[in-house]
């Protein structure tokens, strides 16, 4: 029983890595075909694990409704929204449109879910700008260079700086094509580099934190 | 009414709500939050049924007899197995597939993408063959392929990757280096800061944007009557805290 609950699913682990670690290096149909089956796989089981993130908001929410803890109403809410979404999503059978026609599930998406994100990320802009006012002192070098760099890549963002500063639009291209894209790749080299050491690690056993804890 | 109407003063009501945040965290707030939580969830359950269910099971299993697609349903219940305690070990079947075909996959693929093609990006020949005029060393700063810029991110991406390279301590040359290192990534994290406040200003702009559209009166001027009623709430709750006697606690 030992080896089904411990051994068995690093067993799968290793065998699956393994395979699909050597698919890239087999150009044949057959391998080409087992790597689009395992994408669609994948994705039929992302979708049950779906299913667990929206269990666990439920019995959250549930536990809320049930003791009457404070801010309870607001649970009844979400409640409504998802189910209420859930009900116009599939009476409209997942279309946001037919023929050019918004449904009821498109009027969701356009008049409720768009607004709402669209001003929750737009908030963003006062608390951001409120943590640069009080950071963004040129305090030391580096924290010049930072805000430096900002205030260039702002100006060269918007007509007014350009109209400003005519050549900021340049510099602040610059910046993000050379610069920037040089940290960018060599952050990304390093995290690459931890990647591919953590998918081996996880493959031969070393990593076996996913499994989760548990006695046996 | 016309839908469009309706959906312009939900629109306006919830994007205020979201708004009155600025003023101090309060029930409208808290209202608009809890259902776009509730309004994203939904649409995503939407969306995952129509496409996992619908388009990646049962159609393909009803229409084109695909059986094989049973194994990764099985696969896929067995992760709802950690609901039954005795069961429960079972779910690790599920994450063992889904955790050694991603790491499995990634490995050739991630030294492939982004370490041999991001390395060989970075060693390019200083010098360019350019027709007519022969070998040449290009100083245009605006090509980001030009002879300066390859020195540049040569540069950048050696001293970045040095600055994080902790095996060696960081003295005499290597310190120097490594402040390097440090520049170029303050200047990064300036772009990025710079780049998103702008990205953020966008939205801001479009939000606005349709205040203003919605403040005509073809649409019943929802934007001016749902910031009075917004702002009255506000000045309503306000008052009725300061009322009540602070709790103990």
């Amino acid at each position: 029983m030992i080896f089904l609950r411990r051994q068995m699913p690093l067993l799968i682990t290793m065998i699956t890595g393994l395979i699909f670690a050597g698919q890239y290096y087999v150009p044949h149909p057959a391998s080409e075909q087992l790597l689009t089956s395992a994408t669609k796989w994948l994705q039929i089981i992302g979708g049950f694990a779906l299913v667990l993130g929206v269990t666990s908001l439920f019995q959250v929410h549930a536990a809320k409704i049930r003791r009457k803890e404070a801010g309870w109403g607001y649970s009844m809410v979400l409640y409504a929204g998802m189910l209420g979404t859930m009900a116009v999503g599939w009476w409209a059978n997942g279309k946001e449109s037919v023929e050019g026609v918004s449904t009821a599930f498109g009027w969701v998406y356009n008049f409720m879910m768009v607004p709402l994100q669209g001003t929750m990320f737009a908030i963003l802009a006062f608390f951001i700008a409120s943590a640069a006012y009080r950071s963004f002192r040129a305090r030391s070098r580096e924290a010049a260079v930072l805000l430096i760099a900002a205030v260039i890549v702002m100006m060269g963002r918007v007509p007014l700086g350009e109209y400003l500063v005519p050549i900021s639009g340049d510099i602040s291209q610059w910046i993000l094509n050379v610069l920037n894209a040089s940290v960018r790749r060599a952050i990304l080299i390093g995290v690459s580099l931890g990647a591919v050491a953590l998918s081996f690690k996880i493959i031969f056993g070393v990593e076996r934190s996913y499994l989760g804890g548990g006695k046996e | 009414m016309d839908a469009t109407i309706i959906g312009a003063w939900v629109a306006t009501g919830l994007t205020l709500f979201i708004f009155s945040f600025l003023y101090k965290d309060n029930p409208l707030f808290k209202l608009a939050e809890n259902l776009y939580v509730g309004v994203s969830v939904g649409y995503t359950i939407v969306k995952t049924y129509d496409t996992v269910i619908v388009h990646l099971i049962w159609k393909p299993i009803v229409e084109n007899q695909e059986w094989t697609l049973l194994i990764p349903v099985a696969i896929g219940l067995l992760m709802l197995t950690r609901y039954v305690p005795k069961a429960a070990w079972l779910s690790r079947y599920a994450f063992a597939f889904i955790v050694g075909v991603g790491a499995g996959l990634a490995i050739p693929r991630t030294v492939s993408s982004f370490i041999l093609k991001q390395i060989e990006d970075t060693i390019r020949p200083l010098l360019m063959l350019v027709p007519g005029e022969g070998v040449t060393f290009s100083w245009n700063l605006m090509n980001p392929a030009s002879s300066v810029n390859v020195i540049i991110v040569l540069i950048g991406v050696s001293s970045v990757l040095f600055y994080f390279f902790f095996s060696v301590e960081h003295k005499g040359p290597g310190k120097m280096v490594a402040r390097t290192g440090v520049m170029f990534l303050m200047i990064a994290f300036g772009a990025a800061f710079g780049y998103t406040v702008m990205a953020r200003m966008s939205l801001l702009i479009g939000r606005l944007t349709d205040l203003i559209e919605y403040s005509d009166p073809s649409y019943g001027r929802p934007t001016l009557w749902l910031a009075l009623v917004t702002i009255g709430t506000l000045i309503a709750l306000s008052l009725r805290s300061r009322s009540e006697p602070p709790e103990e606690g």
